[in-house]
């Protein structure tokens, strides 16, 4: 008995050091559930953000457009419309008062940072190879902020000075190009202009490294037709997920249409929202049994230590330190409990890691059991034992000593 | 009001179960009882006389239906749970038939229990005393042994211990030797004897056995929920 430990504290721990085989049992039940639950939420949501990194890598969190432009409909003398409203054809446009509307989007919280983009159809030439490709114009230095072109170049460095360019390793191999060649871009408007490579890279996807030309932001103005205008702005949010939110919410208050990367990708949005659904009902499931667990194994204990229930009552023990000594029990069984589980999880992540590994033998995405997880595991399971032992730590506290004596 | 001296008063003490039920027993009809300061009582009857029930009422493990109950004075009457847990624990030492010691706990810690739960946490003052009554009784050197591996003379006398630690006015004993072979049955009823006079600690024992009785310096006699006799010994 160490002096600073209350009574109700000793009282728990040797009742359940006493109950070895019963403790031992459900501190393992507990350890088991508390592991699945630990391993399921590593997993999912080491799979969900390696998804998510995958698909963000290459695309802005949000991209604001001018808004589409509407056929207004004509009225003849009486007031009626017109028989006939043909959809207008989009141009490319750039958006009004950019700048400003730059500098009020970089001072919001939510937005991490704000890219403009002059981005436009084009044609890259060389020699007899003409491939169909999209210009991009951009600020280095404020676009690797929102997707890290910087880290993906694989030859040569990310240099968009005039008359430089950046192209993908797949439009690379179809031109036969490589850093210092020269490569002439025809735009839709009719401008042409001969730049040089002076980066390759590679962002993880075939279409995209096909696809995207980055060139400076001006040169990508004077290609495009657009002279101190731009096309778009791309965006990085501080939290992803809240992407379509403040779409809407920015879309109202600039009047430009806004596309989240959540819209853009509906379907692997809705996969990932169902994902998380079916394991959220799953973690529901595994915490109600293991509640179920600690309640049962405590409500036996309580009947089989109601003789020494009504000593201690006897001797003085008021019933909120009975209360007490039992709720503590459904505590320490779930803090015990989580600790097995986690050990546990981590052991069976190691093991999936060993065995889940792609055919050249990297692992198919790098899952961690991160330490906030163990934590939160830790709090909910002792929380759900203290919880669990309400109903027990009740038949104990309210035991009629005289009865409980007798036997 | 009470006197001072009294260690317990009673006056016109009774006990129904069921009451408000068709079914109402009276098991209590009105006990008179005083017991003053350093007495050694016992309480006699046949089986069924109510016996249990006048010492769980002493004992504060349950409440009269009817009359007045005091401890060391004080009125119980308008206690609630946790005020009559707390005299019954401060003033009210227990000795059960069935020794009824806690096994999860040492001898030692088992005489510290009353102390344990009044002062919330361990102290130690409380492992001296408890040490000291444990060598009174003869336990001094199995004061560590689990309640469990004790004999049933030994767990009864840890239970006296457990009894006096508190200093209590009073102390109830139910069949202390009812389960003990007459040696050990002699030496338990020593121990509470010597513990009398030397402490001045009023005991009221209840007891089948006619021979402990007879050592006893009063015997109050009930039969079927009365008083019937009283006198010294």
């Amino acid at each position: 008995m160490h002096p600073w430990l209350p009574f109700e504290w000793i009282a728990a721990t040797r009742f359940l050091r006493e109950g070895r085989m019963q403790s031992l049992l459900i501190i393992v039940g507990v350890g088991v559930g508390v592991s699945v639950i630990v391993f399921m939420s590593a997993l999912l949501s080491g799979l969900q953000s390696n998804l998510v990194k995958r698909t963000l890598s290459s695309q802005a969190h949000i991209v604001l457009l001018p808004p589409e432009e509407v056929a207004r409909p004509q009225r003849d003398d009486d007031g009626d419309l017109g028989p006939l409203l043909q959809k207008q054809a989009q141009r490319l446009r750039s958006i009004d008062q950019w700048q400003k509307i730059r500098d009020r989007l970089g001072a919001l919280p939510e937005i991490a940072a704000v890219s403009p983009v002059a981005s436009g159809p084009a044609f890259a030439v060389r020699g007899d190879a003409n491939k169909s490709v999209t210009l991009l114009g951009i600020e280095p230095e404020h676009y690797t902020r929102i997707i890290a072109l910087d880290e993906k170049i694989v030859a040569g460095k990310l240099r968009l000075n005039a008359g430089d360019t950046v192209i993908g390793i797949e439009l690379a191999k179809d031109l036969g190009a490589g850093v210092g060649d020269k490569l002439r871009l025809n735009s839709g408007s009719g401008a042409t202009d001969t730049l040089t490579i002076t980066g390759l890279f590679d962002l993880g996807n075939k279409g995209v490294n096909a696809r995207n030309v980055y060139v400076g932001l001006r040169s990508a103005q004077t290609l495009l037709d657009l002279v101190g205008g731009i096309s778009s702005f791309d965006l990085s949010l501080v939290d992803i997920y809240s992407a379509e939110t403040l779409a809407q919410h920015l879309a109202a208050e600039t009047g430009l249409q806004a596309d989240s990367w959540i819209k853009t990708n509906a379907q692997f949005f809705t996969a990932l929202t169902s994902q998380r659904i079916s394991s959220n009902v799953i973690r529901f499931f595994v915490g109600l049994s293991v509640a179920f667990g600690i309640a049962s194994v405590l409500v036996v204990s309580v009947v089989q230590r109601a003789k020494e229930i009504g000593i201690l009552r006897a001797m003085g023990a008021t019933r909120g330190q009975l209360l007490r000594t039992f709720l503590l029990q459904g505590g320490i069984v779930g803090l015990c409990g989580s600790m097995i589980g986690s050990a546990l999880a981590a052991l069976f992540l190691a093991l999936w890691q060993t065995l889940a590994r792609n055919p050249d033998g990297t692992p198919l995405f790098v899952i961690s059991v991160e330490p906030s997880l163990v934590f939160i595991a830790a709090a909910g399971a002792t929380l759900v034992g203290t919880l669990a032992a309400f109903i027990p730590a009740r038949r104990a506290a309210g035991l009629d000593p005289v009865v409980a004596i007798r036997g | 009001m009470a006197e001072p001296t009294n260690v317990l008063e009673l006056s016109d003490v009774h006990k129904s179960y069921g009451t408000g039920s068709p079914l109402e027993v009276e098991i209590l009809h009105g006990i008179d009882l005083r017991l003053q300061r350093g007495e050694f009582a016992a309480l006699i009857g046949p089986s069924g006389s109510g016996k249990s029930t006048l010492l769980n009422l002493i004992g504060l493990l349950d409440r009269p239906t009817g009359g007045h109950l005091a401890i060391d004075g004080q009125p119980t009457s308008g206690l609630d749970d946790t005020g009559l847990t707390r005299l019954r624990g401060r003033r009210i030492g227990f000795v059960f038939q069935h020794h009824l010691l806690i096994p999860a706990f040492t001898a030692l810690e088992n005489v510290m229990m009353p102390m344990l739960v009044d002062r919330g946490r361990p102290d130690a003052e409380m492992r001296e005393r408890a040490a000291t009554l444990l060598e009174q009784v003869g336990l001094g050197e199995r004061m560590n042994n689990p309640a469990s591996q004790l004999s049933g003379g030994q767990q009864q006398r840890v239970a006296i211990a457990r009894a006096l630690v508190m200093r209590p006015s009073l102390v109830l004993a139910d069949e202390p030797t009812g389960n003990l072979d007459t040696h050990s049955a002699d030496g338990v009823f020593a121990l509470m004897r010597e513990i009398n006079v030397a402490r001045q600690t009023t005991f009221l024992i209840v007891t089948h056995d006619p021979r402990l009785a007879q050592r006893c310096d009063r015997h109050i006699e009930l039969v079927d929920g009365r008083i019937v006799a009283d006198r010294p010994n």
